[in-house]
């Protein structure tokens, strides 16, 4: 029995040593995912910090930040991981994040990075995905998409719901400005459905329910290399395509903060970003080696976007002004 | 036991105490005087009011659907014997549990742009004018989720009818219709306020299939309304207002139900039930055929599709997958504490709402029976926040997270519990109640000798459904879930997220065959058969 007793305590010493060391990251459940860059960032950080770093998961951007919001000053997360830019302002105004003090220069992004509390740590553009097999004429622009092509069929997702919903949201704003009402409506004769989120449209697609779904230009990457298949492409558009810039920050409540601040180091460091083109599939943020396949993509003409207060300030009335055009 | 309400009273009790703390720990932020200009700004908004409308008139059409087309084919499968219909009735059970996502691709792939029917019309050369997406869409998936689950609830209504009855009707020469109308019906009018309840409420708060197939944001509903304010704006205020909006309507729709529930004593039966003893024609066995082969075109098709889509390559290293593995015993360890603490707690309630009910007080009966169904219409996310906001002062919520999302759980299934039981348990009250007192049986020896042996089979039912459910659930897993706490259908939806669409469909078809084989289990470890007609099945003992 006291050798038991002895052997219990032994234990939750051994215990309270590995919780003091370990590093909390919140992010969203496909970046952890075997599948993922989660798995391999986690054995290369943990074999320098000599620490354990443990991913909780969550369904996406969003929800990391409401669950921080949820725990407020006692939350557990150290770093939170998976936000996008749109999201910027609103997750500063919870002050619940610290400054980060990485030195961004070794960015590569196309826009410059100054953002003194989020780090980057990969991005994207959004983009009409098609198989080339059943269309041979893509549109070449979102104008040509909306207003000409009465041929085609396209799934979206819904900006209510979803990040590249969102993403669609403000790619029309930014080409369309005060006439987005009427591009959406136009857009909605050729829309088959809207869905909550990526996966269910992405699969439908996949499935043949329409000509086109919205997803990232770098998504045919992945069927290049992981499937070896050519033929699912994106379209180029004339205007340029909308980016996305997914985001890291520290907890100002954390209580590793200096391994947190060596895990935000580590962030746009070459062991971070080499498991992101094929781990995410996604760009990386500092100059890295990617895979051949990578230099087949579209690159865009031009990077659109909106400045995150922008987006806080205007996303409800947009979203309002999206499902008024097409719901009465 | 003197008073044998009370635990009925105390779990109401808790369940009423829980609905509120969490509704309301989504307004604690909220100052006084902005409640009251926040509920006229969402009042006077035309959006709010589409959505209101939308949401009926949708989980309306839904339900006159799959409980009108349920009863026929309840009706056909009640006195028709064929190879495979113990199967049938079990697969009847899956169509609710399937994740919502898994079952819609199963549509879309029988009936979509590219689907089965579209091309093999297009051989023909025919092309549909009109395709799935829209109001069609939401229809065919509701019937597709509903009309099997009404289906099972009003077959286990009609063969409970005693052999006597049947045997009468023969001797009588009744036909066909004067007997549906003698007999049967009143049967089926006792199930039919419950069965029309518990499809509309599933209905009127069905989100992702609905937008999924909608077409576009015309098909919104009031829980998407939900979801958008609580997840994407972050204003719990209106989420929780909104939440309340939808329970009033559908508690409103509930009472006036209730109303309508005819609670006459059926006579009982003490012993066979079978139904062999009908007037048989040809026009009779080619209606039952119909019906028969229109629920099994409806049903199996997609699930077909299901299974298909499962059988690749991903199938060997999805099951060497570890966390695969580690998923499936989470999974199973919440179905199985969920449905048990479901079904004892749905036990207790109706032992509670049935004594009420025979002493004619159906007004308590009738809203002890609500406060458990109340769940239903209390969308997820609301409740996981609530408990969020509750627990997180106290306790570091994610220690706990197998059991709150077990306690979620058990609460979400505890509807279909209700329903599943409350009119098997009033019969056996009903014919049972006076003997017992003479015998001076009561609480646990009562139940072990006379409940359990009338009611094992729809127990046995329920707690598979509650297993089931509990383990396909997603909404209260997500917001407690992490990466040592995964169930299998976040495992899924990881891999769709990741581009796996084929290992995805691997679990997929591993959830479909381990719904269908917890009902059978649970059928041979209570050593139950679903009740047939044929002679030689007939139970001697009752």
């Amino acid at each position: 029995m006291k050798k038991q007793i002895a052997l219990l305590t032994f234990s939750s010493l051994l215990s309270t040593v590995v919780t003091a060391n370990t590093l909390n990251v919140y992010t969203y459940g496909s970046f952890a995912s075997d599948w993922g860059p989660g798995p391999k960032i986690e054995k290369t950080f943990e074999a320098q910090c000599k620490c354990d770093l443990k991913f909780v998961t969550l369904d996406d951007g969003v929800s990391i930040l409401n669950r921080l919001r949820l725990e407020g000053e006692n939350s557990q997360a150290d770093i939170i991981l998976g936000l996008d830019d749109s999201l910027i302002t609103t997750a500063k105004k919870t002050g619940l994040l610290a400054e980060h003090q990485v030195d961004l220069s070794v960015l590569t992004l196309p826009t410059k990075w100054q953002d003194n509390v989020f780090v980057p740590f990969d991005y994207g553009y959004f983009a009409f995905i098609y198989n080339n097999e059943k269309l041979k004429n893509p549109p070449t622009s979102l104008k040509e998409l909306v207003e000409q092509r009465d041929d085609l069929t396209i799934i979206y997702q819904d900006p209510r719901t979803s990040t590249p919903g969102l993403g669609l949201m403000l790619w029309m704003k930014s080409v369309y400005g005060e006439q987005s009402g009427k591009a959406w409506q136009q857009l909605a004769k050729k829309t088959v459905t809207v869905t909550k989120g990526w996966s269910e449209a992405y699969n439908m697609f996949l499935k043949q329910e329409a000509d086109m779904v919205l997803s990232y230009t770098t998504s045919p990457a992945y069927h290049m290399i992981a499937e070896g298949k050519n033929n699912y492409q994106a379209a180029k558009f004339s205007e340029g395509h909308y980016m996305q810039v997914e985001v890291a920050a520290m907890v100002k409540s954390s209580k590793n903060k200096a391994l947190a601040r060596q895990f935000m180091d580590f962030i746009v460091s070459d062991g971070f970003q080499r498991e992101i083109a094929t781990g995410n599939w996604m760009y990386p943020v500092i100059n890295t080696k990617l895979p051949s396949e990578f230099n087949q993509l579209v690159q865009p003409v031009q990077s659109l976007a909106f400045d995150s207060d922008k987006v806080a300030n205007q996303r409800k009335k947009w979203t309002r002004e999206w499902s008024g055009a097409l719901a009465f | 036991m003197k008073f044998p309400q009370v635990p009925g009273l105390i779990i109401a009790g808790i369940i009423l105490f829980f609905v509120t703390a969490a509704l309301s720990a989504l307004f604690v932020p909220t100052p006084d005087g902005q409640l009251s200009t926040l509920v006229a700004q969402l009042w006077a908004d035309p959006y709010y009011r589409h959505i209101t409308y939308f949401s009926f008139y949708q989980a309306f059409l839904s339900t006159v659907i799959s409980v009108g087309l349920a009863i026929p084919i309840a009706h056909a499968l009640s006195r028709r014997n064929f190879w495979g219909k113990e199967f049938l009735l079990r697969i009847f059970a899956t169509t609710l549990v399937l994740p919502v996502l898994v079952a819609v691709f199963g549509l879309l792939a029988i009936y979509g742009n590219s689907g089965l029917v579209v091309q093999a019309l297009a051989v023909v050369g025919i092309k549909l004018p009109y395709s799935i997406y829209g109001l069609p869409g939401i229809l065919l998936a509701h019937v597709f989720f509903n009309l099997p689950f009404a289906t099972r609830l009003f077959y286990q209504s009609l063969t409970a009818i005693p052999s006597e009855q049947h045997k009468l009707c023969g001797h009588l020469g009744l036909n066909q219709w004067t007997k549906f109308k003698l007999i049967e019906w009143p049967r089926l009018q006792q199930q039919l306020p419950h069965v029309a309840g518990l499809v509309f409420m599933l209905c009127f708060t069905s989100f992702a299939s609905v937008m999924a197939l909608g077409g576009g944001p015309k098909s919104t509903t009031i829980e998407l309304a939900i979801y958008q304010a609580i997840k994407f704006d972050f204003e719990l205020q209106v989420g929780a207002l909104l939440a309340l909006w939808q329970m009033f309507i559908c508690a409103m729709l509930a009472t006036l139900l209730q109303k309508r529930a005819a609670s006459d004593n059926v006579s009982a039966t003490y012993g066979q039930t079978v139904n062999c003893y009908f007037i048989d024609s040809r026009l009779a066995k080619i209606w039952d055929l119909g019906w028969i082969s229109a629920v099994i075109l409806l049903v199996l098709p997609p699930l077909v599709m299901v299974i298909m889509a499962g059988v690749n390559p991903h199938l060997p290293q999805v099951l060497s997958d570890p966390n695969f593995w580690l998923a499936f015993k989470i999974s199973f360890k919440v179905g199985c504490f969920s449905a048990l603490i479901a079904v004892i707690a749905g036990i207790f309630i109706l032992w509670c709402s049935r004594i009420w009910r025979l002493a004619g007080q159906h007004f308590y009966a009738d809203k002890i029976e609500l406060i458990a169904m109340i769940i239903l219409v209390t969308p997820g996310l609301v409740i996981s926040t609530g408990l969020f906001l509750l627990l997180r002062d106290l306790t570091n919520v994610f220690d706990y997270a197998l059991y709150i999302v077990i306690f979620v759980n058990a609460l979400m299934a505890l509807p279909f519990v209700i329903k599943g039981l409350a009119q098997p348990m009033l019969q056996c009250a009903q014919k049972y109640d006076r003997l017992c007192a003479s015998l001076g049986l009561s609480g646990w020896s009562r139940f072990r000798l006379v409940e359990w042996q009338l009611l094992k089979q729809p127990i046995g039912h329920v707690l598979a459904i509650s297993f089931v459910l509990s383990m396909g659930d997603l909404s209260a897993v997500a917001l407690f879930g992490s990466q040592d706490f995964k169930t299998l259908p976040l495992y899924l939806f990881e891999l769709l997220g990741s581009y796996q669409m084929e290992a995805a469909a691997v679990v997929a078809l591993l959830l479909l065959l381990l719904s269908v084989g917890v009902f059978i289990l649970t059928e041979k470890l209570l050593h139950l058969k679903p009740r047939t007609m044929a002679p030689s099945k007939r139970e001697s003992h009752a």
